[in-house]
């Protein structure tokens, strides 16, 4: 089999605040091993560094599976077990499609751009 | 085309480019491309990781044909099938915080028709090509 994938920088986090704006770096959210990545450093921002307020900025993604959705919803129970919360942003049309297919749009809180996702928390 | 591939994502995400090469040149829009790009990556990760388990030495057989007027396409696994009304429906509300399972769901929303063959261990789609609105 295939020798683990190097580990490199899948994610770019900024603090605004007591805000954690986090934006994806590839293009195509794709692949287990890869989302499986993204994920844990995700939880990391809970978990380790303590953070609450996460804004999740999709303007760099043009593709995602629903494999990636998975994570998405354990961030999203992560933050609320410790009264945290997640917001999305910048979701393409085809990405914010899939949400709505899955009514995840429902259980998310999702805005048009980072200004708003800012003012959503 | 005909393509056999091995279980293997990356064998797959080969065949993938060269469908979405297939469907520029025939002038798809940026919707049905993006349709069939994630019908074609929910239903090859299941033949691989669902049907053939990761196995190296399972196959999947691919049959595919895009014309300017749709795309069709047959995926064959090695594995032992499944029912898909087996399948809860990942949108209802017990299910909806589960982490996988939507699939299923997504193809059958982006493709104009879905039908699983054999003994559930084939699946066939079509997308009837639609101008961006």
């Amino acid at each position: 089999m295939s020798s683990p994938a190097p580990r490199r920088r899948r994610l770019e986090v900024e603090d605004i605040g007591d805000i954690a704006v986090v934006n994806f770096v590839d293009k195509k959210i794709l692949d287990e091993q890869n989302i499986q990545m993204i994920g844990d450093d995700l939880f990391r921002l809970v978990d380790e560094l303590g953070r609450r307020k996460v804004l999740l900025n999709f303007g760099n993604v043009e593709f995602m599976s629903s494999a990636a959705l998975g994570k998405l919803i354990t961030l999203h129970r992560k933050l609320q077990s410790v009264q945290g919360k997640l917001v999305m942003c910048k979701i393409a049309k085809g990405i914010m499609e899939i949400f709505e297919i899955t009514k995840l749009n429902k259980m998310f809180t999702i805005t048009p751009d980072e200004p708003s996702g800012l003012q959503a928390f | 085309m005909d393509v056999t591939i091995s279980s293997d994502l990356a064998e797959a995400r080969r065949v993938q480019n060269q469908i979405e090469e297939a469907l520029q040149a025939c002038h798809y829009s940026e919707h049905d491309i993006f349709s069939i790009k994630l019908a074609l990556e929910e239903a090859l990760v299941n033949a691989i990781k669902h049907g053939n388990q990761m196995d190296p030495d399972k196959r999947v057989s691919i049959h595919y044909g895009v014309t300017p007027e749709q795309f069709q396409i047959e995926i064959v696994d090695e594995g032992p099938g499944f029912n898909p009304e087996d399948v809860p429906d990942p949108t209802s509300e017990e299910n909806i915080e589960r982490p996988c399972g939507r699939g299923l769901h997504l193809i059958k929303h982006f493709m104009t028709e879905v039908a699983y063959r054999g003994r559930g261990n084939v699946v066939w789609m079509t997308k009837v090509r639609k101008d961006d609105e």
